[in-house]
């Protein structure tokens, strides 16, 4: 079998697992196999990715595989993955498996809770590894459903209403996907032949403009929707905030990045005369996304709304460095989307961590953690310094990338909207050291607080998993941006061949 | 003529003999074990059901007035699947001591309808068609009102005779017209006469309100909640899914044969009708706390989807039809049968009755779930393929904005589905539904439904027969 195939098998294999265990003992110790086991499959993707690359392996896809599914629609199984989706597999690996352990204690419906999570990360897997628009819709809608349920069942707060606004809206965003995706497929073969659902088949061809100047705004805002642009990002803050841990995890870290890679993989390189087009509108919205979710995140009291809106803000930054199209932009883009799916990641985890143990995510009542829980606090600052990018952690490598290839573009609007955007990190840097002064510096507010126990080992291993990953993309960055890099340039060729800029 | 030619009609023939043999079963038991008929019948049709899938001959008889393909068979095998699903969830109900005296009447006159059905869809010319149409349609009044002791069940055979008469009236007099302007009720003849004329535009409209009627489309559909609510729910889901099923089959073939040459103009007509259907369903829908009223409502929003799929008016259209019809089948009869599994355990039928039902029943509320998830379109069930499909089928025909439209409904038509799970899900509730066994039957016909959502959206070759099938209308 493809080793592509495994990533969907897998987590199949193990949902059916859990349905024959018979208490959450049981269930979350088979969660756990099956999503080690898709841990390491991931890093040996890696490593056979960079090898093939060292060995000169020039093909664009690697590992392809084509069944054709429903003939008489051209629709097709078709997989293979570039490095870009080789980086993002091995980042959804890395923070399911951080999910995993960080909802160990979840007994309340639990192998429910976790088939459902898993859902979630085949639906994840699928996506990323599809080359099949129909295919890659399904998974899509695949990874979102299950969140209804994670939130309205698991989840905290007003959970039933921000899960129904979280669904609608992402199913609302799938909507509009769903036109681009026939304009699409019908647009696939302008000179006759036969209709296509294939990227890379479509790729070759140039769709006609006028039906790329219709079926772009749907296509882009469609994903976009997911990836939290401007002004739809207003599930977001609710969602993460009444989600439990590990799906708060999953969705800011993951999920949120669908949306990014469908904007590039789909979207913008399948239309790039309309990407080129309406960049600046867009440009505009993400802008804002950007600094509006950092000053957001400053007049937030509670935790997960405070790490909500500053996803917000760096996804805005995601979406904002694609549409700069240059090759630096790009390749920060996508350092920026597995540098903060880690660290937000890591984020959620402690926030829930800390909730357990304090029961509140209200910053004032909490004061000087770092004294009754110094392994939690500790990690806390590291995820914060990552999030505010300080050199040697991912977020800086990310931003740096991000602004010096927006500032590339020679005219006065990027020069603009390069410096507003960049103003954020400033801005970063007050909720972060804000926060971090609050609740882990000082002196210990609630003495309840003082009997607080500090991480226990599956804790332990769920956040050291993410800060080593955090650090590694901190110190050492080139690999991953030599494995996004060539991936890149079939994607930049095509989207600056029609550059006006 | 040769009576060998008869061959081609079999799968009435095999209805009408299998509802003899359930007539004269009846006279042979004694009053006191009249529940053994309940076994016999279901017994028999699942034969006649597995017999009319052996490929057999296809062609016309007399004179073109019955046609029967590949197409027509394969409808016919749609509708013979829902109803054996839907006996099996009425067993229990049927068992019950007011019911067990009556219950070869529910068999005789359910087939009875179906071979109505049968006769519609393979109709040649108006004739056939407007007998079979009403032979399926006025044993349902019957059905309708089959708890007669219940003043709900026969106010709903009352409105279900009435509304129906009303409309048969409207489509007479519509294909009158059609018959001046064309002067033949064949659809081969009428065909070649059909044209943009006045006359044959106006009857073409007040046919399509008689349609509209059985269709229940937005502004028909009046009828359709009172007697959904009404009707016991084995007949509820009959009137939903094969009653419907069978409309929608006939519709389209005579839309795409017997109309294709006004084909611009009925389409300005469905479209209309798509978006009022679709959006004011949803609207209504939205606010239903009784189960059978929202599912009412719930089908007729499905109703406008399907106006879609006739839209693309091509082999396509036709397939996505018959697909998603087939879909919808396994789909709603599995929200139908969990309906009827609990109301007929605890009498529960309203949404907020359900609160806490996963706790009780989480098998019943899974399925529900996944019947649900399907009628929203959300995959990995059966009804994303289907509702895709038809999208793709408008989209081919260039009605991107109506597609938009149409997946707008969708999304909102979720809300609405979500409630449901949210209830058995989410929702605490200190005295849930208690949790029951259902009987056999009913179990055999909730695991059809499950494995149908599963395997006719995963097993391509489904669709690329349907695909491949669908082009004989368009020879």
């Amino acid at each position: 079998m493809n080793i592509l195939s495994l990533f969907v098998v897998v987590p199949v294999l193990t949902i059916v697992g859990i349905l024959f265990t018979k208490d959450f003992k049981g269930a979350r110790v088979v969660s756990a196999i099956g999503m080690s086991i898709q841990l390491v499959l991931a890093a040996a993707l890696i490593l056979m990715y960079l090898g093939a690359r060292k060995a000169g392996v020039t093909d664009e896809m690697l590992w392809t595989a084509d069944y054709t599914w429903f003939k008489s629609l051209n629709i097709h199984y078709a997989i293979g993955v570039d490095g870009i989706a080789v980086a993002m597999i091995g980042l959804t690996a890395i923070v399911v498996f951080a999910g995993i352990f960080a909802s160990w204690e979840v007994e309340y419906l639990s192998r429910e809770f976790f088939i459902s999570l898993i859902l979630l990360a085949t639906g994840v897997f699928g996506f990323f590894i599809s080359l099949d628009l129909f295919t890659m819709f399904l998974f899509y809608e695949l990874a979102v459903i299950p969140m209804y349920l994670l939130i309205g069942v698991w989840g905290s707060g007003p959970k039933e209403a921000s899960a129904m606004k979280l669904t609608l809206m992402l199913m609302g965003g799938s909507a509009l996907l769903m036109v681009g995706l026939f304009g699409l497929y019908y647009n696939s073969a302008p000179d006759g032949g036969s209709l296509t659902w294939n990227i890379l088949e479509i790729a070759k061809i140039k769709i006609p403009v006028e039906a790329q100047r219709f079926f772009f705004p749907f296509t882009f805002i469609g994903f976009g929707i997911l990836g939290a642009l401007f002004p739809f990002h207003t599930w977001s803050p609710d969602g993460h905030a009444s989600a439990p841990t590990a799906v708060s995890m999953l969705h800011a870290g993951v999920l949120m990045k669908l949306g990014g890679y469908g904007c590039f993989r789909v979207a913008m390189f399948l239309m790039p005369e309309a990407a080129n087009e309406m960049a600046w509108i867009f440009i505009i919205l993400t802008t804002i996304s950007v600094v509006y979710g950092a000053f957001g995140a400053i007049w937030q009291k509670d935790l997960k709304f405070i790490n909500a809106y500053s996803s917000v803000s760096h996804c805005g930054l995601v979406i904002f460095a694609l549409l700069m199209m240059n090759q630096t932009a790009m390749d920060g883009a996508i350092l920026q989307m597995i540098s903060h799916g880690l660290m937000t990641a890591l984020f959620f985890a402690l926030i829930g961590m800390i909730y357990g143990r304090t029961h509140t995510r209200n910053i004032t009542e909490m004061g000087g953690l770092m004294k009754v829980i110094p392994f939690l606090a500790v990690v806390y600052m590291i995820a914060g310094f990552a999030s505010l990018g300080l050199p040697g952690l991912s977020g800086f490598v990310a931003e740096m990338t991000v602004f010096v290839g927006s500032f590339q573009h020679q005219d006065t609007f990027h020069r603009v909207v390069t410096i507003i955007a960049a103003s954020s990190i400033v801005i970063t840097a007050v909720y972060i050291l804000r926060v971090v002064g609050m609740i882990l510096l000082g002196p210990v507010k609630d003495p309840h607080h003082l009997e607080l126990t500090d991480a226990k080992w599956f804790e332990r291993l769920s956040t050291i998993t993410l800060v080593l990953s955090v650090a590694a993309i901190g110190i050492a960055p080139l690999w991953l941006s030599d494995m996004i890099q060539a991936s890149l340039e079939p994607i930049v060729a095509k989207l600056t061949v029609f550059n006006p800029f | 003529m040769d009576f060998g030619q008869f061959i081609l009609m079999r799968h009435e023939l095999l209805l009408i003999l299998a509802a003899v043999i359930v007539l004269i079963a009846e006279l042979a038991v004694s009053e006191s074990s009249k529940a053994r008929i309940i076994p016999f019948a279901l017994g028999l049709f699942a034969l006649v059901t597995i017999a009319g899938f052996i490929p057999g001959e296809t062609g016309t008889l007399f004179g073109g007035s019955y046609q029967s393909n590949e197409l027509t068979t394969m409808m016919k095998n749609v509708l013979n699947m829902g109803v054996l699903i839907i006996f099996l969830q009425s067993e229990s109900w049927l068992k019950k001591p007011e019911n067990v005296d009556k219950a070869s009447e529910y068999f005789v006159l359910t087939l009875a309808t179906l071979v109505g059905m049968n006769y519609m869809i393979s109709a040649g010319d108006f004739l056939i068609f407007y007998v079979g149409l009403e032979t399926a349609t006025i044993p349902i009044a019957g059905l309708a009102a089959f708890d007669k002791l219940k003043s709900r069940s026969a106010e709903a055979g009352i409105k279900l005779i009435l509304s129906s008469a009303l409309s048969s009236g409207i489509l007479l007099f519509g294909l009158s017209m059609i018959y001046g302007a064309t002067g033949s009720i064949y659809f081969a003849d009428v065909l070649k006469n059909v044209s943009a004329t006045p006359l044959i535009i106006m009857g073409f409209i007040f046919f399509v309100a008689g349609m509209g009627f059985k269709i229940s489309l937005v502004p028909f559909h009046f009828w359709t909640a009172d007697v959904y609510e009404g009707a016991p729910i084995g007949v509820t889901s009959y009137l939903s899914v094969v009653s419907k099923g069978a409309a929608v089959f006939i519709f389209t073939i005579v839309l795409f044969t017997v109309f294709r040459p006004i084909m611009e103009q009925w389409q300005h007509l469905i479209y209309t009708l798509a978006v009022m259907t679709m959006t004011l369903a949803n609207l209504f829908a939205l606010r239903q706390d009784n189960l059978k009223r929202f599912l009412a409502f719930s089908s007729i929003a499905q109703a406008g989807f399907i106006l879609l799929g006739i839209l693309g008016a091509n082999g396509m259209g036709m397939a996505s039809v018959v697909y998603f019809v087939l879909v919808y089948v396994f789909t709603n009869l599995g929200a139908f049968g969990v309906v009827a599994a609990v109301s007929a355990a605890s009498g529960v039928e309203t949404i907020s009755g359900y609160n806490g039902l996963y706790k009780t029943n989480p098998k019943l509320s899974l399925l529900m779930t996944l019947s649900l998830f399907s009628l929203a379109g959300i995959p990995p069930v059966a009804g994303f393929f289907g509702k895709f499909f038809l999208f793709t089928s408008a989209a081919g025909s260039g009605y991107f904005i109506l597609v938009l439209i149409a997946v707008l409904n969708a999304t909102i038509s979720l809300y609405y589905y979500l409630r449901v799970v949210k209830a058995m899900f989410i929702d605490a509730n200190e005295d849930p539904a208690p949790t029951f066994r259902s009987s056999n039957a009913m179990r055999l016909g909730l695991i059809m439904c499950l494995a149908g959502m599963f395997i006719i959206g995963f097993a391509s070759t489904i669709f690329d027969y349907l695909r491949n099938i669908s082009d004989v209308l368009f020879n």
